[in-house]
């Protein structure tokens, strides 16, 4: 079972705790842009086999939101981090590259 | 190809069974195809075989990183039914139901189609509310589904319990043609087929990049070299957005693990699919016995086949509530697929941003039902150009367009 832990109570939570929400850092699109643009920001999405980041929800314990980073080919976890960022942090960042020397940030 | 018969198995009962030859040739790459399909999953296959059958394309090559069958499609559980909502999915999935009844003769190959007749049930008076709903939209859609009540889902499932605590049984919608086909057999029916007709399935052998001229594919490169080819269709599931990637497109959609799990062989106790959405779950019995069960999918992206234990214990909670005699069931298999989830629940059969590619997928936890129906589809899409009327509204611009195919308000779970 998938376990990550809250970077807000700091609880290490079973998967069941949790509530997943899918590709994080997704950019949005408001009025005045592009189908384009609301198609990607919608629909188009990275799906990467390998390091992604994604949301979570704390449901079943302080409600908040953060974001994780997660290997999907391996299930490893490399770290989670509060929500309220427009990129991975650095420390995650150096936690990636630590494990996946040739990975690079799209 | 020597054809199956009851003379051949009298015949080769007479000479200890040294006459049958290999169900199809390991063919090894030519330079070039007049079309190459990725991904020898039955839709991938069964695209090849109509391309042939339909439309007399046969210099054609199927490319299979593993072996052929080895993903979803050997790994599903088999329902088939075509009780859809929408008009677009009706015709499809109709279309590959009806194909179905005659593909044992069609393939000579036994699929063991069996239209025992499937139940959805309706456990809240929502979703009783919604099954009415579709029954009157397969009604016009020419698709034959009825809502029965629940002393006749007793009649029908004699081990349901429909007077549960939670979800007490209200009724169900049934397909009496709806039910299950022997996925293997799928698989290498259509192989065999596609091999007699020439074509070459190419397995353990991994496609690795798409190669394009002045945005006009011209061939991919694999594990075993480059391979040119006029038209490309990408049939490969669970790794759509990988090989998308290589031929510089994005899709909507995500890869999750879906898993399925058999018990140990008991003697004949329920001759119908039933599937309970409310609370995430299904089963059927084997030909051999097993109770073959299956629930909703893992709620995050994987691509490793392995799906979260707490998944199987809340499915087998929901069926141990609807059928009390199964919490004695020993459990023998469980495993996983990785499906392809698009955001509307419904499938893209398209033509893609670079000229001559094709795209197959988003069949995610449903498809096994459709592989004939799609096959024929993407097959008159690649032959034509264009697509026709099955294919036509399942093209990867809709969500662009926001002409969803919305089949995940229609059931909570899909299969
Ligand atoms: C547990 C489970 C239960 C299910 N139950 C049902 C059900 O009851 N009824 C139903 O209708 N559907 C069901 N489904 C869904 C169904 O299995 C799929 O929709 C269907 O099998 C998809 O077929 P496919 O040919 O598209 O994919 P697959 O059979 O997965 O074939 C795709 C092939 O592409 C190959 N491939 C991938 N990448 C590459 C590459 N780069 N190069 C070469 N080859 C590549 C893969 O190895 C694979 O063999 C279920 C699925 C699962 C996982
Ligand atoms: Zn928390």
């Amino acid at each position: 079972m998938l376990t990550l832990e809250c970077p807000y109570c700091g609880v290490t939570a079973e998967e069941t705790e949790l509530a997943p929400g899918y590709e994080a850092h997704l950019k949005r699109f408001g009025p005045g842009s592009t189908d384009e643009q609301f198609n990607d920001y919608m629909f188009a999405r990275k799906n990467p086999k390998g390091v992604h980041f994604e949301r979570w929800r704390h449901a079943y314990g302080c409600g908040k939101w953060f974001l994780a980073a997660r290997c999907t080919a391996t299930l490893e976890v490399f770290g989670t981090y509060p929500a309220q960022v427009g990129a991975p942090p650095e420390d995650i960042i150096a936690k990636i590259k630590a494990r996946r020397p040739e990975w690079v940030m799209e | 190809m020597r054809r199956y018969s009851a003379f051949a198995i009298a015949r080769e009962a007479l000479r200890n069974h040294l006459g049958w030859e290999k169900a199809w040739r390991d063919a090894q790459p030519k330079k070039h195809y007049d079309v190459i399909i990725v991904g020898a999953g039955g839709h991938g296959l069964a695209s090849a075989y109509y391309l042939g059958k339909n439309f007399g394309i046969t210099n054609v090559a199927i490319i299979e990183k593993g072996w052929l069958g080895g993903g979803n499609t050997g790994r599903n559980t088999t329902i088939i039914r075509s009780n859809y909502l929408q008009d677009p999915s009706a015709a499809i999935y109709e279309k590959a139901r009806s194909l179905y009844e005659t593909l044992s003769q069609d393939l000579n190959y036994n699929v063991m189609f069996s239209p025992r007749g499937l139940l959805m049930l309706a456990q809240t008076h929502h979703e009783a509310r919604g099954y009415l709903r579709t029954v009157h939209a397969n009604m016009l859609q020419g698709v034959a589904t009825e809502y029965i009540t629940p002393e006749r889902v007793k009649e029908l499932v004699p081990i349901i319990n429909i007077d549960g605590p939670r979800y007490p049984i209200l009724g169900a919608l049934y397909q009496a043609r709806g039910g299950t086909a022997r996925h293997d057999a799928v698989a290498w029916g259509y192989a065999r087929a596609c091999s007699a007709m020439g074509m070459d399935i190419i397995q353990q052998t991994e496609v690795k990049g798409v190669r394009s001229e002045a945005g006009r594919v011209t061939g991919v490169d694999t594990t075993k070299g480059f391979i040119g080819c006029g038209k490309l269709g990408i049939v490969v599931a669970g790794h759509s957005g990988q090989v998308a990637d290589m031929a510089g497109f994005r899709l909507p959609v995500e890869a999750v693990a879906l898993q399925a799990l058999v018990s140990e062989p008991i003697k004949p106790c329920m001759d119908v699919v039933v599937m309970a959405n409310t609370v995430h779950g299904y089963m059927s019995q084997s030909d051999k016995g097993e109770m073959v069960i299956g629930g909703g999918t893992d709620g995050f992206n994987n691509f490793t086949q392995r799906g979260s234990f707490h998944h199987i214990e809340e499915t087998l909670r929901a069926l141990v509530e609807t059928f009390p005699m199964i919490s004695r069931l020993k459990m023998l298999r469980q495993w996983g697929g990785i499906v392809d989830m698009t955001g509307d629940r419904s499938p893209i059969i398209s033509k893609t941003p670079l000229a001559g590619c094709f795209i197959n997928c988003g069949w995610g936890t449903g498809g096994f039902k459709a592989i004939p129906g799609s096959g024929w589809a993407m097959a008159e899409l690649m032959a034509k150009g264009e697509p026709g009327p099955l294919a036509a509204e399942f093209d990867m611009w809709r969500f662009k367009e926001g002409r969803f195919i919305d089949e995940s308000v229609a059931a909570g779970v899909a299969h």
